[in-house]
């Protein structure tokens, strides 16, 4: 199909950086829109262009101010070059194309000493534990950008029931912690200060650098979380091969 | 050669591990890449080939077959065999050479480069190390005691000499004064400043304070403020990102920065600045002016060129030594 292009915006981010800005929101729309130009733009890359970066709701390119001089007639910055190239693909019809969507299925140990801050959150939102963890499984979230940390993801939306701001310090976070930061939800994939509130911790490796693909998740995958005992989770972490089963494929 | 004691932070580092930021994998990288490149062109190596990056107190290396290396960045007040040597020289070492540094005299990191670079782990294309993912340069860690980098390359003796040798020529690095100003572009978020912050930020100066590290500088001085506390969503920042804290405070972003971050982003400091800014450190005061893109980009290619002019000088030298030093 092809969509109607919103209005966007584009910013410099440095001397060397343009940001793509499609509003300051948090919705799928707008997010296939930025994954979208994320593919266009690594498979056909802009002349001097080193990388493209997608977020929630804006994508940047990130360039070589040698490269993109190259071809730029005099008076003319690298910058304005990008732009104009940029502009240029923008102002082409995009087709999004019909992408296979990847469910991940995440196993999630929800018990005390993996959860640290789910009493806390349960009591400020006047549910029990056990109806926290039954808002967070019930549904599929979309992974809107990896950032902060090697393959973090930023998921959403989770219920407003059992949203909750960012802690005012961070603290240490172990790998596979399980968090919620406002209506977002997150994986932390190594260790980790952090200020989401961790209310379980999955025992599949969401990061691996020895892997050909180090980073499990992706931007544009859906995510489903399903609770495991602490029995399980020990049964999974020591059992490398089951990640493929476990995460990889599903 | 060998690490016969560890110093507080030695790491691998080349020109960064472009291309998987979409990945939250950041880039790292060297911290002062001109220096970085200036210590491979003086040693006869492409650019970007790896070498070590070192803080005060460094390592102390020895070197378990001959070499030629070279020094450049911070002068940590280097020795081989408890005799000084100058930075800004290729330096042929022999066997039980030992490398140490004694005390930083000026700027904040100093760079090691080998002839023929070092065989170290290339993790996604890149052999700098991310020391958060345990992956690439030595072991994805920090050189320890005991440790010994192979190197690629092998130098022979030079005829007749039985001790370290400093090659006659010495680098020009010297591209722009000396000072510290740093030039910045406004940020996304600038316009969010009050007025009177505005003002701090342009006509104060402010001091790297001791947190600060190879992710980034966080500098104070007065607080500033934001006229209203709208969050941003989440998107990229990049090396040199000047984010405001919730503190009033504000964190310059180096070369182990994040992806992506939410901070408002009142400015960037250009490219051709990053080097001078990764020689401070901690209690120095910094002074930022704004300027626009083609003097960013002018500035920039300044640079450039002088690393080219550079690098075909040594090639030139090093050939006309070698080749002297068979005949």
């Amino acid at each position: 199909m092809n969509a109607p292009l919103p209005t966007y915006r584009i910013f410099p981010l440095g001397d060397n950086g343009l940001t793509v800005d499609f509003g300051n929101s948090i919705d799928e729309v707008t997010n296939q829109l930025v994954l979208g130009w994320f593919e266009n733009l690594r498979q056909s890359p802009l002349p001097g262009m080193t990388e493209v970066v997608p977020a929630y709701s804006s994508f940047t390119v990130y360039y070589d101010i040698t490269a993109a001089r190259k071809k730029t007639p005099a008076g003319q910055t690298g910058f304005d070059h990008i732009r104009a190239a940029l502009e240029q693909r923008l102002a082409q019809p995009f087709r999004q194309e019909a992408v296979v969507e990847r469910l991940m299925k995440i196993p999630v140990c929800y018990e005390n000493e993996f959860a640290p801050d789910l009493s806390y959150l349960a009591a400020e939102k006047k549910l029990s534990a056990e109806e926290v963890i039954g808002i967070h499984i019930q549904q599929k979230y979309k992974v809107y950008m990896l950032g902060f940390l090697p393959g973090f993801s930023y998921m959403g939306e989770v219920d407003e029931k059992i949203a909750m701001p960012r802690k005012p310090q961070p603290q240490p976070v172990d790998a596979g912690g399980v968090g919620i930061a406002g209506r977002q939800t997150g994986i932390y994939p190594l260790h980790s200060p952090g200020g989401w509130q961790i209310i379980g911790r999955t025992p599949v490796k969401l990061f691996d650098p020895n892997q050909e693909e180090p980073c499990l998740l992706k931007a544009g995958d859906k995510v489903e979380f399903y609770s495991i005992s602490k029995k399980v989770f020990f049964e999974i972490q020591n059992a490398p091969s089951l990640r493929e089963g476990t995460g990889r494929g599903l | 050669m060998k690490i016969i004691k560890a110093g507080i932070l030695d790491t691998i580092q080349d020109a960064g591990r472009y291309g998987q930021q979409h990945l939250g994998i950041n880039p790292t990288g060297a911290m002062d890449r001109y220096s970085m490149q200036v210590a491979n062109m003086l040693a006869g190596n492409s650019a970007g080939e790896a070498v070590i990056e070192m803080h005060f107190p460094a390592a102390v290396f020895m070197f378990t077959q001959p070499a030629l290396i070279a020094l450049s960045g911070a002068d940590l007040n280097p020795s081989i065999n408890g005799e000084p040597v100058p930075h800004g020289h290729a330096i042929a070492v022999v066997k039980n050479d030992v490398l140490q540094f004694h005390k930083p005299l000026k700027g904040a990191r100093t760079y090691l480069a080998v002839r023929g670079g070092m065989a170290v782990d290339k993790w996604m294309n890149s052999y700098s190390t991310h020391l958060k993912a345990g992956a690439g340069g030595y072991k994805g860690r920090s050189l320890r005691k005991e440790d010994e980098i192979i190197m690629k390359g092998s130098f022979p003796y030079l005829p007749g000499k039985k001790n370290f040798t400093i090659l006659p020529w010495q680098a020009d690095t010297k591209w722009e004064e000396e000072n510290n100003e740093i030039l910045v572009l406004p940020g996304n978020e600038w316009e969010r400043l009050t007025t009177e912050s505005k003002e701090n930020f342009i006509l104060s100066s402010f001091v790297i304070t001791q947190q600060s590290d190879r992710m980034g500088y966080r500098v104070n001085n007065i607080p500033l403020h934001s006229i209203d506390q709208e969050e941003v969503v989440s998107s990229a920042v990049n090396f040199g990102t000047i984010q405001l804290l919730p503190d009033g405070g504000l964190i310059i972003l180096m070369a182990d920065h994040q992806t992506t971050g939410g901070y408002p982003r009142l400015a960037h400091v250009i490219s051709a600045h990053h080097s001078k800014l990764a020689q401070l450190k901690g209690g120095d005061k910094i002074r930022f002016y704004f300027t626009d893109q083609p003097a960013a980009e002018e500035l920039w290619i300044k640079q450039q060129q002088h690393l080219l002019q550079l690098q075909n000088a040594c090639t030139f030298r090093l050939e006309e030594y070698f080749h002297a030093a068979r005949h």
